[in-house]
């Protein structure tokens, strides 16, 4: 068994391929491949993965870069540009930096795991994950959750509005009940208000020049539009102004504020000026209780947020290989199985027919003492195997452990069953867990 | 002696607790700040032991020379600390207060002990409830002292736009000035009744309720000047920086009439009057 993934993320693919490749049944696909036994697929906006547990590795590799010719329309040649292949370990660590937020476009971002999560949860209501997949999900998941608990990677705005929003809390506390000016209808001043209007703000009043477009962002607020003559009557109410003009010249001058300060009895305003040219006279930071952060100030906060993460990865890289190394060891252990099951499944097929053969002699027996005699042989059986498989589970990652499976299976002479069947087996027994 | 066996165990817990604080201040593990804040409890509840020692030896309250006024002071520092603590959940603040209080009990272990009989003028409940009170009025304004330090540290790195280390760990700017606004709505009416209750006494202990004696006009200056910050705050609705810097003047005339008076100053209030008078022989 061998676990293979192949895939393509915002490094190695161009959106147009990425989004040609987003299809709803490449599950269905790979699951009806005769030699993949367990599928996987997480397609999300800068990526796409399969991985799958396979028994022959060049038919599922072949079976799945043809689905993706198909899908990319490309020709073999052209599409192995821009995938990737891992196999195994490695495979197993690229799937826990992915859940990590390791191999994100922007480090740290929590949405992945959760989309990984759901990939899983599709999965798994298809039946199509067994022993192997499952246990590397959920180590996955274990190692996206220590890699969040114990390194710095998710801390810290690493974009401009939610670096906007810090800072808004490092002045306000809570954004609740707080009031906002919105000057300017851009894309970008939009995405900043509803970011705030999500922390609980209360009140977004937009002021436009065009007055249409106003009224038309503020029906999306539920606020309500005001004209630009009415601005400095919002100012002595607003908490956060964020303006995103396209004036040559300054909206908010200082001498518009210098009066204010006591009209606002002093509560804190905060400038969010995300225009180019700037909309705020840059003095107006100098005025007491008033902070302005124009988008150079926000870029720079959220690149230096984002070198801080930058840094946490390379402790986060260090968990996941720890926890490469333990799936390591479990994978190892699954080698020793298949020995184990059929060393158990002798046995009690020994005990069932010894009793058997002695039914006649045990027949006055009442079915309490019956029963005491077959947890007798049965304890006695398990005493005996319990030696050699600890011995077995001790060796498991030596290069001898091979020797010691052959020199086990002579020794009790042991029928494997066929290595599918078993396979079946475990699967079904995990999944009853 | 048992007495100054408690002050020393004492001063021992609060530098451990201030260096916990301060440890988690830089690391930011919580397991840090919970050891030294049990120390600082542990800490507290010896000097409380050591200043009810002390009660119980003079028959008064120990703040008769500036070796126990200062450590009386950072008891009330201390006490005031974790009573915040438990309103407000703010673990950065022990980081500024718990070492200013363990400065306060260092320099007050500087200076010599005196003992001797206690003049019967200064056994009298009033003595205790003045000193108590205008102590712990003191100790209110001392945290609204460090708020307002830390007020204008986070201003200054949010304004100039420097993200230091602590930017990071000093909480929002409306949280410090909460903190700032209550220290001062509480402590002055400390404050007042520690004059009002010192006069009670000085009619008793000397007939008259008011001499001039500067401690007692500066601490009118000092009353005053909280008087105006507390309207300023509450009527014309001063905040943050303005207020921050105001409350940091109160207080540094605070410390004049505080310590000031009492070294420097002649006076009844001055210690070495207090020697004279008797107080301790």
């Amino acid at each position: 068994m061998r676990i293979l993934n192949i895939g393509m993320n915002h490094k190695t693919a161009p959106v147009e391929l990425r989004e040609k490749l987003t299809s709803d049944d490449m599950l269905d696909y790979l699951i009806k491949t005769e030699s993949i036994k367990e599928a996987l697929c997480l397609c999300t906006c800068n990526r796409i993965e399969a991985v799958v547990v396979t028994e022959n590795e060049d038919d599922a590799r072949k079976a799945i870069i043809s689905y993706f010719c198909r899908l990319g329309g490309l020709s073999q040649d052209r599409i192995l540009n821009f995938i990737y292949i891992f196999k195994d370990l490695d495979a197993v660590r690229h799937i826990f930096r992915v859940a990590s937020s390791l191999d994100s476009m922007v480090i740290g971002e929590p949405q992945i795991l959760g989309q990984i999560k759901d990939a899983y949860a599709e999965a798994v209501s298809r039946k199509t994950t067994g022993v192997i997949l499952n246990s590397l999900m959920h180590k996955a998941f274990h190692t996206a959750k220590k890699v969040r608990t114990e390194t710095g990677i998710c801390e810290s705005a690493v974009s401009v509005s939610y670096a906007a929003i810090e800072l808004a809390k490092k002045i306000f506390d809570t954004l609740s009940g707080k009031k906002v000016l919105l000057i300017g209808a851009g894309e970008m001043s939009e995405l900043t208000a509803r970011h705030l209007i999500s922390q609980g703000v209360k009140e977004v009043v937009v002021a436009n020049r065009t007055f249409e477009k106003a009224v038309e962002l503020s029906s999306k607020f539920g606020s309500h539009p005001i004209s630009f003559d009415e601005i400095p009557i919002y100012l002595i109410e607003a908490d956060i102004v964020i303006t995103s003009t396209a004036s040559r010249h300054y909206i908010i001058k200082r001498e518009m504020l210098k009066g204010i300060s006591r009209k606002r009895r002093n509560r804190p305003l905060f400038f969010i000026d995300i225009a180019v040219p700037r909309d705020v006279e840059p003095d107006v930071n100098k005025l007491d209780n008033i902070y302005l952060y124009d988008i150079d100030d926000l870029k720079s906060v959220a690149e230096m947020n984002m070198n801080q993460r930058r840094q946490e990865a390379i402790k986060a890289e260090r968990i996941v290989e720890e926890e490469v190394l333990k799936f390591k060891r479990w994978l190892e252990t699954l080698d020793i199985v298949p020995v184990i099951i059929s060393l158990k499944n002798k046995t009690h097929s020994i005990i069932e027919k010894e009793i058997k053969r002695s039914e006649s002699k045990l027949k006055d027996l009442s079915p309490e003492q019956k029963e005491a005699v077959f947890v007798l042989c049965r304890s006695i059986a398990e005493k005996l195997i319990n030696d050699p498989i600890i011995f077995l589970k001790s060796k498991v990652g030596r290069s001898s452990l091979n020797t010691y499976l052959d020199f086990t299976r002579k020794l009790f002479n042991l029928e494997e069953q066929e290595k599918g069947e078993l396979y079946e087996d475990s699967r079904h027994k995990f999944n009853n867990k | 002696m048992l007495g100054s066996l408690l002050f020393k165990v004492a001063i021992f817990f609060y530098v451990f607790a201030s260096a916990g604080f301060i440890v988690f201040t830089i690391k930011q593990e919580k397991r840090l700040f919970n050891i030294g804040f049990f120390l600082l409890i542990l800490g507290f509840l010896v000097h409380t032991g050591f200043l009810i020692y002390g009660y119980c030896l003079l028959g008064t309250a120990p703040v008769l020379d500036l070796r126990s006024s200062l450590s009386f002071f950072s008891w009330c520092i201390v006490l005031v600390y974790i009573l915040f603590f438990f309103k407000f959940k703010l673990r950065i603040l022990g980081a500024f207060v718990t070492p200013f209080s363990t400065f306060l009990i260092l320099i007050s272990s500087m200076f010599p002990i005196c003992f001797g009989p206690v003049k019967p003028i200064f056994k009298t409940v009033w003595l205790t409830v003045h000193v108590g009170t205008i102590f712990i009025g003191n100790a209110l304004f001392a945290i609204a002292f460090l708020a307002a330090v830390m007020y204008l540290l986070q201003d200054y790195y949010i304004k100039n736009k420097k993200f230091s280390f602590l930017y990071e760990r000093l909480p929002s700017l409306t949280t410090i000035d909460t903190i700032n606004h209550y220290s001062l709505i509480y402590g002055f009416p400390f404050l007042t009744a520690g004059i009002i209750t010192g006069a009670i006494y000085a009619q008793i202990a000397f007939g008259k309720y008011w001499q001039w004696d500067p401690k007692e006009v500066w601490s009118l200056v000092t009353w005053i000047l909280y008087a105006i910050l507390i309207h300023e705050r509450l009527a014309v609705g001063w905040k943050g920086r303005k207020a921050a810097i105001m409350s940091i003047l109160c207080f540094v005339v605070l410390s004049i009439s505080f310590i000031g008076t009492s070294l420097f100053i002649e006076g009844y209030h001055n210690i070495k009057q207090i020697e004279r008078l008797g107080a301790i022989g």
